[in-house]
């Protein structure tokens, strides 16, 4: 069942390049974290990106969003070298890369509403008419119609990354980064999640690049998975290929049940 | 060729034994006062620039200042009560019971009033903003502001900053009245007087002179308080524990800017007028 999903979604694959990294460096202080990445990301595809904790996976996402400025290296999305431009230009490409943060990061003096309209009205050119139905069909999407107008403390853990989801989606974002979406979750919770990922991706047609440790979400998203090492992209293949390899490292990674 | 190496490498020398001649305390020191100088700076120029956070201004607004009515004015009531109880009895020993009101209104007005008021904000508003801005910071709410395309320096420090500006010289204005009727009160406990009488004793001594630099400095306060807290927020580090230093520095560093500010403005003051 899940490998006729993901067969659909490389079916949508149009084998067009969406974002380039190439040789992207990093370092804090002396510790240099990446020395060398590159990755490319199709359309519609879903890539997962492997590693053990503190290797710099968080930190690939956020110099691809911006928050953290690289040493050196390039990264294009949708053609363009966005990280360069001038602050207004910028932001045009970054609100076509959506970043789905680990804890939810919802702002909590807001109710789920406010949170899911806060980075749309605060678009030129946005219709305030289409407003309340864009947030109910974001929330019908996460299946939490009922939570909107809750503060975000009244909300799960599971419920938090649904609604931090949905406020991902109000922008339609063509990119999606998710840094770490199950941890800190039940099984069945993370689960739940996977499957909305998958959902989102089929329905929405995202290209989606995830950073996780949970290798039943990574076995169920992942169209491809790249696995992080000293700095660097060690090994790349499918699930089922990485599951096989030769790499004792790589392997380490699927033995895990 | 080589020989211009060698000499830029001697500047580089120098420059590091420069800094590393001071101690880290003084490095960080001087390196708290340049960032606080340039958060202030940008906030002068994100003020202008639409687009504008005109609701979340106004909820400031009342976040901030109408939230702190009720301390002010307490706080204002009984300074003034305790002041001219405690200056009744020595200004009867000299025979000059009736400056009294005179010297409440003149103590409350220029001085009292503004710097009482500016320390418990910056105790409350400045430590409260601090750790907002603090904990939003760890929990990752204000970079996803930043990649939502939004900008959070406008949102969360442009309006706290112009409502800390703004609503701390109303705060004064309302402390400076209920000092004055708090002396009133305290007046009337060992001897009478109408309200009348003492307002006009009271106002007999001050000018437009006085009250003008009075009340400039509370806005200079109130920058001053919504800067610190913002920037000690804004910045604070990953971890829990910076939230709690973001408050606590916040309040520290806003408190010792309001007496230097204070004895900057006096001296200034008697320049001018």
């Amino acid at each position: 069942m899940d490998s006729e999903t993901k067969t659909e979604v490389v079916k949508d694959d149009t084998g067009e390049s969406v974002m380039e990294i190439t040789d992207l460096k990093k370092s804090f202080g002396s510790n240099t974290v990446l020395k060398d990445v590159s990755l490319s990301l199709k359309r519609g595809e879903t890539v997962v990106i492997l590693g053990r904790s503190g290797t710099g996976k968080s930190v690939i996402l956020k110099c691809i969003i911006g928050l953290i400025p690289p040493d050196s290296g390039k990264i294009t999305a949708f053609g363009k070298e966005y990280l360069d431009l001038p602050e207004s230009e910028e932001n045009k490409v970054r609100i076509k890369i959506g970043f789905l943060f680990q804890g939810g990061a919802l702002y909590d003096s807001m109710t789920v509403r406010q949170n899911l309209e806060f980075p749309i009205v605060r678009q030129p050119h946005y219709k305030k008419e289409d407003l309340t139905a864009k947030v109910e069909e974001m929330l019908e999407n996460v299946g939490l119609t009922k939570a909107i107008d809750k503060m975000p403390s009244e909300l799960s853990g599971g419920m938090q990354k649904r609604i931090s989801l949905a406020r991902t989606l109000m922008l339609d974002p063509k990119i999606i980064l998710y840094d770490e979406p199950t941890t800190g979750l039940d099984p069945v919770t993370s689960n739940e999640i996977s499957h909305l990922i998958l959902e989102m991706q089929k329905k929405l047609k995202v290209t989606s690049l995830i950073v996780t440790h949970d290798m039943a979400c990574a076995k169920l998203v992942a169209n491809r998975i790249v696995v992080l090492k000293d700095g660097g992209f060690t090994a790349e293949g499918t699930y089922e290929e990485l599951e096989h390899s030769d790499d004792e490292f790589v392997r380490g990674f699927f033995e895990f049940e | 060729m080589d020989k211009a190496v060698d000499s830029t490498e001697k500047k580089e020398k120098e420059k590091e034994s420069i800094a590393t001649i001071l101690p880290a305390s003084t490095q960080e020191f001087f390196l708290k006062i340049s960032g606080l100088t340039l958060f202030g700076w940008r906030y002068l120029k994100h003020i202008f620039k639409p687009p504008y956070e005109i609701a979340e201004t106004f909820r400031q607004f009342y976040e901030i200042g109408f939230k702190s009515f009720s301390l002010v004015a307490i706080t204002g009531f009984i300074i003034g009560l305790t002041l001219t109880m405690q200056s009744i009895p020595t200004l009867q020993k000299f025979g000059a019971s009736s400056l009294v009101p005179s010297m409440v209104a003149l103590a409350v007005i220029l001085e009292i009033g503004p710097v009482i008021t500016a320390l418990i904000f910056a105790g409350k508003i400045g430590s409260g903003i601090g750790a907002e801005l603090g904990s939003m910071k760890v929990t990752e709410q204000i970079d996803a502001m930043e990649v939502s395309g939004c900008n959070p320096f406008k949102f969360l420090v442009v309006t706290r900053v112009t409502a800390a500006t703004l609503m701390l010289p109303l705060l004064v204005v309302l402390a400076d009245a209920l000092a004055l009727l708090g002396g009133f009160v305290a007046i009337n406990i060992s001897d009478s007087s109408t309200l009348q009488l003492f307002l006009r004793n009271s106002f007999n001594n001050i000018t437009m002179a006085d009250v003008i630099p009075a009340m400039a400095k509370t806005f200079i306060f109130g920058f001053s308080i919504g800067v610190v807290g913002c920037y000690e927020g804004y910045n604070a580090n990953r971890g829990t524990a910076s939230v709690g230093v973001a408050a606590n520095t916040a309040v520290v560093i806003s408190s010792l800017l309001v007496i230097l500010i204070d004895m900057l403005m006096v001296q200034l003051t008697s320049l001018i007028f």
